[in-house]
């Protein structure tokens, strides 16, 4: 029969196409089914096209810097518009990176909506996949708005990252609301093209579920920018007015009206469970509306699978890939490596990037570990005085009996690329010693991670 | 399919074992960790658990019955599965699983059998295992490769057999153990002054069988050689700067150094009470004293916290009064090691009978002049044979040598007391 399949994958964003490669390679016969283009939020409006706008951001503030550098390059003009062209055809050429794999791993790619069907089947249009061995949900989560408050996301006055990542220009004027990892980064990119960005969080700090240290150092960073950060606020009101938006937000026990051109909702993402027909097959979710699943992955329904955001938190792109490998080893009857849920990084890309990995030094005090910090300033590396990327540190949190690296977090260049070593380092269980006795290029940024591991020993040489 | 459940070597060195007990009956349902028999190896008693889920069928193994590693005692049906008929009632050897093998993950079924040839576990497992002294060998390792992990050693009562646990952390060991271990290896103050660890089965079966041969106590003997250079220069320069305030003997810095070395070997610092033995936490060296119709040992309590001078008052005070007979009873009981000093009769070596419930004593010969190769010269250097003479039903051969490597550095490098 043409429409059957051993593996059927409904969404092809990074932990359908991964999982979709994972099952071919096994040798399974697999199919995906996407309604839009492959690659998901993630390759399309969501991770890639934004790291190419900060990236663009990055070459505006270090133009401005040039010549401290001896060099000059005249009046920096920006074209938010030239940067987002390039940005799609960024995110395009991703997109067709996917569909080359999936027909270099011989998987079909169903393109429409499809609803999960009793009897491992899927219903795409008027056509009927059938899945021999699992169904895989991988229908990934959008934007969501807060309505309640007269924050309705309108696509001109209040927008979300769907259509921030399709402006022609940039706005005069914009409120960011939420300052977690996607406000953070819109908050870079505009401040680069000229927009005044105020950025709105309504917990204490920005970045709420960083390290204090690492939303401490960013406040201060965006602040020194013109960056105004506004935490602990409450947004009461949104009122629209012609090509304009009024806020009444409250922070620090006052009220004020702030007027923007464009409100830019960053705060919360509802995952995709509506009408792909999970309660049809015994699909449950959870209170949070999160796909209940097992240790297996299998949700309430045998032989229906959940990976990537409809599977819960945390919803990163990386963490859905990895369920994709996982999911399909599981079902081609292997036995895989347990994926490891609390060692999963975390990178906001903004300028100095944040990354972390573990507990931060909260989580340590709340769980009452005795734990050592060990802190190294990137002020005190030679890499990073040449490149005039100062900002930041390494911080490493150490179990003081076994050595065991409970956390880490950086804050500076680079950050994303240098968490690895940490990441690795967790995910073998090394503890300080073996991180500090792996020799390190010098200079480079990352022998702030080895200092670092020394200070929480006690024994930092460069400081 | 149904999985075989082989006698695995459960010790290093096991080459049989002895169906203690059935945990699972014919036709029980088994989960993959469970304990499927208690099987007797030539150290203790170990579980053999389930490599595999399904329904136990096919024991050929009787309890009390003896088979090699490797041979095949049972089998685990899938349930409603047809096994064949019975294996032979002499089971055929068969290879034990191999550690290693095959792709392994870490999903919680892909559970690995303990690997008595190497140990593969994380650097941070190897540590957490080295400070509670649990043995690596004895985890079962669900990391990339069988590897023992973190999350293995915390998975106490699931994955790491009994033995593997450190003896402190079960209230009362229900079976034996290989060794009844104290469960600080050095002496812990602040707490009790002492810890009673029970006797263990293999500990009770040695003391009786060592007792029946060799006498009362079962004795045995370690020598080692000391070089007295650096301790005769301290004990010079000490004496000097002490001028008229009394002298520092050769035996108060034995004493200083026992006491201290005995605060790192709290096995050594134990008494043997029959049915357990007690570890101490406080140091009290008994002295022995000739006297005129015999010996006697005066107590030097809490050696290892006094000075050399103190230490060293105190010894002649006592040693004068036990000359005299004016010991109080309470001044020469209650030793937790002793310390037997002929050197001042020119004996070079000897040995010295221990003094029960002290499971220790030390033997000190005469320091010589010797011609000994120090860095590859012939010189002359000032040497002693100390003896030290152990209760086997406390402290074996390893024990006892690690203490006396201890004594030696101490007194080979006296500022280490200082640490």
């Amino acid at each position: 029969m043409a429409n059957q399949f051993d593996v059927i994958i409904l969404g092809g964003g990074p932990a359908g196409y991964v999982a979709a490669i994972r099952s071919a390679q096994l040798g399974m016969s697999t199919a995906v089914i996407e309604k839009e283009k492959l690659g998901g939020v993630c390759v399309n409006i969501g991770c890639i096209p934004t790291k190419a706008l900060l990236h663009s951001a990055y070459i505006a503030s270090l133009l401005r810097e040039a010549k401290e550098f001896g060099v000059e390059a005249g009046a920096v003009k920006t074209d938010y518009g030239v940067a987002m062209q390039r940005s799609r055809r960024v995110s395009d050429q991703n997109s067709k990176g996917v569909e080359f794999l999936m027909k270099k791993n011989k998987v079909t790619v169903v393109k429409g909506a499809g609803v999960l069907q009793p009897g491992r089947k899927v219903k795409v249009g008027s056509d009927t996949y059938e899945a021999k061995k699992a169904v895989l949900i991988a229908t990934g989560s959008r934007v969501k708005g807060l309505p309640q408050i007269g924050l309705e996301i309108n696509k001109t006055t209040v927008i979300s990252s769907d259509e921030a990542l399709f402006l022609e220009k940039a706005p005069a004027s914009m409120a960011i609301i939420g300052a977690g990892a996607v406000g953070m980064e819109f908050a870079d990119i505009f401040h680069a093209f000229g927009t005044k960005v105020m950025l709105i969080e309504a917990l204490p700090r920005i970045l709420p579920l960083e390290d204090p240290e690492a939303s401490d150092a960013l406040a201060k960073s965006y602040k020194k920018r013109g960056i105004e950060v506004i935490p602990a606020a409450k947004v009461k009101k949104g009122t629209p007015g012609k090509d304009k938006m009024t806020l009444e937000v409250e922070a620090n026990g006052a009220t004020q009206k702030i007027e923007v051109a464009t409100v830019l909702m960053a705060a919360g993402r509802a995952v995709n469970t509506e009408n792909i027909g999970l309660a049809e097959c015994g699909v449950q979710v959870t209170d949070r509306g999160f796909i209940k699943v097992d240790q297996s992955l299998q949700t309430t329904a045998p032989g229906y699978y959940a990976i990537g955001d409809v599977a819960g938190p945390p919803m990163l792109a990386h963490k859905g890939m990895r369920e994709g490998v996982t999911v399909t080893e599981i079902i081609a009857g292997k036995k895989p490596h347990a994926i490891r849920y609390d060692n999963v990084p975390s990178v906001t890309y903004c300028h100095p990037e944040v990354a972390s990995i573990g507990l931060t030094e909260d989580q340590c005090k709340e769980r009452k570990l005795d734990y050592v910090a060990g802190k190294f300033p990137f002020s005190a590396n030679g890499r990073a005085r040449g490149t005039g990327e100062t900002e930041g540190f390494v911080k490493i949190l150490r179990d003081k009996k076994y050595g065991e690296i409970l956390g880490a977090h950086i804050v500076g260049g680079h950050a994303s690329e240098i968490i690895h070593e940490l990441a690795v380092a967790r995910e073998n269980e090394y503890t300080v010693e073996e991180v500090e006795l792996a020799i390190h290029a010098h200079p480079t940024m990352s022998e702030a991670v080895a200092q670092a591991a020394l200070d929480s020993l006690g024994r930092v040489v460069d400081m | 399919m149904a999985t075989n459940v082989y006698m695995e070597a459960l010790s290093p060195t096991m080459e049989e074992g002895r169906v203690v007990k059935w945990h699972k009956r014919d036709g029980d349902p088994v989960k993959t960790g469970e304990t499927l028999a208690e099987v007797e190896t030539d150290k203790a008693v170990m579980d053999l658990v389930a490599r595999a889920d399904g329904v136990l069928r096919q024991i050929t193994a009787a309890e009390g019955q003896t088979v090699a590693v490797g041979s095949v005692v049972a089998v685990i049906a899938a349930p409603g599965e047809a096994v064949g008929a019975a294996p032979a009632s002499a089971p055929k050897p068969a290879p034990a699983p191999a550690p290693g093998g095959g792709e392994r993950g870490a999903a919680p079924s892909a559970a690995t059998p303990a690997d008595a040839t190497r140990v593969k576990a994380s650097p941070l497992a190897r540590r957490i295992a080295k400070e509670a002294g649990v043995d690596l060998k004895l985890v079962t390792g669900t990391g990339p490769g069988g590897r023992v992990t973190k999350r293995d050693l915390e998975s106490a009562g699931g994955g790491v057999p009994a033995e593997a646990r450190p003896v402190a952390a079960q209230p009362a060991p229900q079976r034996e153990v290989p060794l009844p271990a104290p469960r600080s290896p050095v002496v812990t103050r602040g707490g009790a002054a002492y810890e009673d660890v029970p006797l263990t089965q293999i500990r009770k079966t040695i003391a009786k069988r060592l007792a029946t041969s060799l006498g009362p106590i079962p004795h045995f003997f370690l020598t080692i050689e000391v070089d007295m250079e650096r301790a005769s220069e301290a004990r010079d320069a000490l004496n000097k700067q002490l001028g008229d305030q009394g002298k520092v003997s050769f035996n108060d810095i034995i004493i200083k150094a026992t006491a201290h070395a005995l605060t790192q070997h709290r096995a050594c610092n134990a008494w043997f009470q029959e049915d357990h033995i007690r570890y101490w936490n406080e140091v009290h060296i008994g002295m022995a004293v000739a006297v005129e119709d015999g010996l006697i040992t005066p107590v030097i309590r809490n050696a290892d916290l006094k000075s050399l001078a103190g230490i060293g008052g105190e010894a002649k005070e006592l040693a004068e009064r036990a000359r005299n007979r004016r010991l109080q009873p309470n001044e020469y009981t209650g030793a937790t090691f002793s310390v037997s000093n002929l050197g001042m009769f020119d004996i070079d070596q000897f040995t010295a009978v221990i003094n029960p419930p002290e499971a220790g004593i030390i033997a000190v010969g005469s320091i010589v002049e010797k011609p000994v190769v120090v860095e590859g010269q012939l010189t002359a250097r000032r040497r002693m044979r100390i003896t030290m003479s152990c209760d086997h039903r406390v402290i074996d051969g390893a024990t006892g040598a690690a203490f006396l490597r201890t004594l030696k550095q101490m007194l080979e490098n006296p500022l280490a007391m200082l640490l």
